[in-house]
């Protein structure tokens, strides 16, 4: 079973939190921090799996990772899992990503949040891999949009258009807002070629 | 065309994103999150009503916010009404609401549970998707007891979507892990069986992952699921990767399904009928070939689910371990793992040639490999992969490697990782005591491991190497030799001090008649490293120089000054003190007889199951620990022994308190440590008693045997106390009492060496908070003595344990709802969160162990009634552990708040 499905950068910030068991709040801020501890301390290609942290329940649970330019993948997986199959299973959700956002990169996931957490439950459910088919899991979002556009068109239409027309004003789309320290625009990664 | 188009984001919540990246400090985030929160709060209070774009913006606000560690208290009611919209969007962006952020025991589940209901029968597929995720997500036992029973039907009904029955499958799967007494077994478990004949491949992984983990534990029920999925995997394996179009991944078709059949296949013994039998063992044969053939692609996608594959179906034939051709052609597949240039694979062989080791037809092809497998210790650059080489070494050893791996294992410690250090320790000990066959090798290597990892050399292993070095007379010489020339290092680990000290104890005369080893060199040895230990090794190395009195009777007067000396006659740690005052003294007073036999040698150990053996399992896993109980035992046998609060702290005082008994001392020491023979006791009360005159009588104080409260049932109990008269002389006057205590007067005098019996009749009055105390009084050569006594009664003694359903507790809970009649302590466990330990606890605190009574399982709940005199006072508890960070919270709820404060105190002592 998965545990967890836990998005974060380079600094640890995290991007996705998903947890199919309940921790408390606070916890689950625990758990992100060891984790990112464990997983950002190792170089580039160790293996991809380590004994899980204490929080997520100690030697039972591997955490499998992957590292994507400036962004995290991890799950936390008890031993009923396969440690490849979930290596694969990271690599279709972020292929999956991709396709979605076209090129995506780490701004799609802080400005979509509910976009990638409707992709992902397109693929896990309560723990448990649902689709791992590519093409099934973008026909569903595919379908979602679609429902969304219309029902926007019909009851959505002023406020989109009052959205539109702010965004026409806004010197400095989401895409190029100041960010600090952080890349803004991850090219190509490398990982899909 | 990309499925989300980028011009479509929400300009709040950009603008309000940005903003908290560019915060640069914590408080400026904090600040403007709350600001952020009183603007949502005041949208969502506001009379305006919101549109679909607006509440999707708040709630994505607020799931970012949540994301970055802040708490959110509101917003649930207003994503509960979104469930209940007609809109896609809406109802989308309440379910996400919900699932990220709603808790099990939320009070909202009810109205979620209802919006549910509607979203089920809807006969939507989108919206019953939804809905099903939710139940998946939460998976609550409410939700459980709502639609755990008609999961199934939609499940299995003919005319439900493909989609909805992969989230049947799952949603029912998670329920059965979190409630699985609510998940009925009835006849559409044959019909999900025959979901692995679907069209749809979806639906086949979700079913199998249902009936994988419901075949455990009814493997019965769905015996039939074998033969379908051996025929599944069969088409899967020999199709061409073309036919399985979408779920051929990378040119493998079917990756996932294919692991999920091997691991379905691997919750039953091997298949019966020769027929599947054969069928089966050609797929393994087919997979076994593929990993052989030349890649279709060099992408590591393509070789990475091949593999998934390869190692399910590795693990099978491990399963079945019945297969000598198979197991031997994992093996090799596994051995050209070993050397594979791909990390993950050289993990996963290493991992899985653990479990191959241990069958008796590989473990010596497995054997075969212990060349590459050192090397991997050696040269890996990642600590995850030499902790598995390190864990394979250990299962592939056996007689005829284990000199070789032993000594690599030494090796590789003095340059190991910390994390995993003390588990090569244990390691390496075990291994060295099970393949011994030169004890001598024995005692080298554990010295060894002292040596070069003294820190992680927990006391089983040090305790053990004693143990087998008393119980083996064939070693001692070569031990009593050894540690004296380890000890002659200038600096060496204390642990090692240990063993030296009390091998040398014990041992020291057996290499006494070599002039470099004489008594006082021996002596001088050891005593030059005394001042930089610890206390307990102090303790103990004072334990060995009274043994070095008797064996060697020409170095008595130089061990008697180091006595005498202040730093050890008034050293200001109690143990220490009062080991010098009686080493002393003994050594003064008895005669070589006495001290012959007080001196003894150590009695064998009765030979038992290595206690490292027993670390090292709760190391890796949790499982029953029978020499961990026995630990526990030893520690409370020493607790009632001797050193009791109560006594420590009537001869607390400055004056050396030359107390009683010689087995007593075990108290801080611990029990194999102490060198004391247990045949020193009645001795000793002759030994004190030439030497009246500078005793103060705290030697006399009442040495409770055993306390027994007899009766617990009503507000009535019952204690005796035995009070035993260590001199020779009487006691005149005596008396002891109790205020509000009835007790019968006790004679008055108690003759020397004479025990007093007294019954204390005890009434609880009220509830109270202070242990009653018992002073005795009486004359002992001319002066009179005090001595106050707190009796170890508790309120909780006076409990009546209550059985309950769940209904009636939580009618009860709910009405001892004020708050002053609950109590909640969150606290650090201080021993192992045992569930069988916490069960016997709560028991022994006098309460009703309720079962089946909390919605969470790990929780405990009991239920008593505490008897006074005047009133009765029901007492409701609950505990709840959290494993993961070894807390417990405690609540109580009484109708009396006194009653709740003081049971919880007691009460979260014992955890």
């Amino acid at each position: 079973m998965i545990k967890a499905i836990l998005i974060f950068n380079n600094h640890g910030k995290p991007r996705l939190s998903k947890f199919y068991e309940h921790y408390s709040e606070d916890t689950e801020q625990q758990i992100i921090r060891e984790t990112f501890h464990l997983v950002s301390k190792r170089d580039e290609n160790v293996c991809n799996f380590l004994e899980g942290g204490m929080l997520i329940g100690g030697s039972d649970n591997k955490l499998i990772y992957r590292h994507y330019a400036t962004l995290y993948f991890v799950f936390c997986v008890d031993s009923s899992e396969s440690e490849l199959g979930i290596l694969d299973l990271i690599q279709v959700f972020v292929e999956t990503l991709d396709k979605c956002f076209e090129n995506v990169c780490e701004l799609d996931l802080i400005f979509h949040v509910d976009k990638v957490h409707n992709i992902l439950a397109e693929m896990v459910m309560g723990g448990m891999v649902l689709e791992t088919n590519m093409n099934e899991i973008i026909t569903q979002v595919d379908a979602q949009n679609k429902m969304e556009k219309s029902e926007a068109g019909i009851a959505g239409a002023p406020a989109r258009a009052v959205s539109a027309v702010k965004n026409m004003n806004l010197p400095e789309i989401p895409r190029n807002i100041n960010i600090g320290d952080i890349s803004i625009k991850v090219p190509n990664l490398p990982s899909f070629k | 065309m990309p499925a989300v188009s980028k011009g479509d984001g929400m300009r709040g919540l950009a603008v309000f994103i940005s903003d908290i990246r560019n915060c640069k400090s914590k408080e400026a985030e904090v600040k403007r999150i709350n600001k952020e929160l009183a603007n949502i709060r005041s949208k969502f209070k506001g009379d305006k009503a919101l549109d679909g774009y607006s509440k999707k913006k708040y709630v994505c606000k607020l799931l970012f916010i949540f994301l970055l560690g802040h708490d959110i208290d509101f917003g649930h009611m207003e994503a509960v009404n979104l469930l209940s919209s007609n809109k896609y969007t809406e109802k989308q962006i309440g379910y996400l609401f919900i699932s990220v952020l709603v808790n099990s025991n939320s009070d909202l589940i009810r109205l979620i549970n209802n919006a549910i209901k509607n979203d089920l029968s809807s006969r939507n597929p989108t919206f019953m998707n939804l809905s099903l995720h939710c139940i998946a997500n939460v998976g609550s036992r409410e939700m459980a007891e709502a639609f755990a029973a008609e999961i199934p039907h939609i499940l299995v009904a003919g005319d439900t979507m493909d989609s909805v029955k992969q989230s049947a499958a799952l949603c029912l799967l998670r329920l059965n892990r979190t409630s699985p007494d609510l998940v009925p077994m009835g006849e559409w478990t044959s019909r999900v069986v025959h979901l692995l004949n679907d069209q749809h491949l979806g639906v086949v992984t979700a079913a199998t992952s249902l009936i994988a983990t419901l075949a455990q534990k009814n493997p019965d029920e769905f015996k039939t699921s074998v033969s379908l999925a051996v025929a599944r995997l069969s088409r899967i394996v020999t199709s061409a990767s073309t036919d399985l179009q979408d779920y051929t991944y990378y040119f493998v078709p079917a990756p996932w399904l294919s692991v999920k059949l091997l691991r379905l296949l691997q919750c039953y013994p091997p298949p019966e009928d020769a027929a599947i039998r054969g069928r089966l063992t050609e797929c393994l044969e087919t997979i076994l070939n593929k990993a052989q053939e030349p890649p279709k692609s060099k992408k590591i996608q393509h070789s990475n689910s091949k593999n998934a594959v390869l190692f399910e179906a590795i693990s099978l034939i491990i399963h079945h371990d019945s297969e000598p051709t198979l197991l031997v052609r994992a093996c090799n597949q596994l051995g050209q793992f070993l050397q594979h240039r791909e990390t993950n694979l050289r993990y996963l062989a290493l991992e899985s040639m653990c479990t191959l080791a241990s069958s008796e037809f590989s473990h010596e092809a497995v054997k075969t490999h212990i060349e590459t497998v050192i090397n991997a210790l050696k040269t890996e650059r990642d600590v995850s992969v030499r902790q598995r080489a390190v864990d394979l070494l250990y299962a592939m050893c056996d007689r005829s490697n284990a000199q070789q791996i032993v000594a690599e294992m030494l090796n590789y410690l003095e340059n190991a990782d910390y994390s995993i250090r003390e588990e090569i320790v244990l390691k390496v000990a075990i291994l060295a005591e099970k393949y011994a066959v030169d004890y001598t090798w024995y005692v080298d290597t554990i010295l060894n491991l002292i040596r070069i990892a003294g820190d992680y050399v927990s006391e089983e292993v040090w305790y053990r190497v004693i143990q087998i070095v008393i119980n083996r007379d064939d070693v001692q010489g070569y031990a009593a030799k050894t540690v004296f020339e380890a000890l002659q290092a200038p600096a060496c680990h204390e642990n090692l001090l240990k063993v030296g000290g009390y091998i040398l104890g014990e041992f020291g005369n057996l290499i006494a008649g070599d002039p470099r080893s004489s008594p006082l060199i021996q002596f001088n040895l050891l005593h030059s490293k005394f001042h930089l230990c610890s206390v307990p090794t102090r303790a103990l190395l004072l334990s060995t120089y009274i043994k070095f009195i008797n064996l060697f009777p020409e170095i008595k007067p130089t061990i008697q000054d180091v006595l005498r000396s202040d730093s050890q006659m008034k050293n200001a740690d109690v143990e220490l003190q009062q080991r010098a005052v009686e080493y002393l003294r003994l050594s003064c007073i008895a005669s070589t007889d006495i001290l012959a036999t007080v001196l003894e040698e150590m009695p064998p150990f009765p030979e038992r199951e290595s206690s490292i053996l027993a670390k090292l399992k709760k190391k890796k896993g949790p499982g029953k620990l029978p020499d961990i109980e026995e630990i526990r035992k030893e520690k409370n046998a020493n607790i009632n022994g001797g050193t009791e609060p109560v006594n420590a702290s009537t001869n607390a005082k400055a004056s050396p308190p030359p107390s009683s008994d010689l087995l007593g001392l075990g108290g801080s020491s611990t029990q194999n440590a102490a060198p004391p023979a247990s045949t020193g006791g009645s001795l000793l009360v002759d030994v004190f008693s030439e030497n009246n005159s500078t005793t103060p009588p705290g030697s006399v104080r009442p040495r409770r045997g055993r306390e027994l409260l007899q009766v617990c049932l009503q507000n009535l109990g019952r204690m005796y106390v035995f009070f035993g008269n260590k001199t020779s002389t009487q006691f005149l006057n005596f008396s002891s009492a109790v205020l509000n205590v009835h007790t019968k007067p006790a004679d008055p005098t108690v003759e020397g060496g004479a025990q007093l019996q007294q019954i204390l009749n005890i009434e609880c009055v009220t509830d109270f908070m202070e242990a009653p105390v018992l002073n005795i009084q009486f004359r002992y050569g001319g002066t009179l003595q005090n001595i106050a006594v707190k009796l170890p009664i508790t309120l909780n003694k006076f409990f009546q344990p209550t059985e309950m359903t769940s209904q009636d507790f939580f009618q009860r809970w709910k009405q001892l709802s004020t708050p002053q009649q609950e109590v909640q302590k969150i606290f650090k466990a201080k021993h192992s969160m045992d569930t069988e330990v916490t069960k016997a606890k709560i028991i022994g605190f006098g309460v009703a162990l309720l079962d089946q009574v909390d919605p969470n399982p790990t929780n405990y709940v009991g239920a008593g009634v505490i008897h006074t005199k005047t009133t009765q006072v029901g007492c409701l508890l609950r505990l709840e552990p959290n494993t993961q960070a070894q807390m417990y919270r405690l609540t109580l709820r009484t109708s009396r708040d006194t009653v709740s404060q003081r049971l919880c105190e007691l009460l979260s002592d014992q955890f």
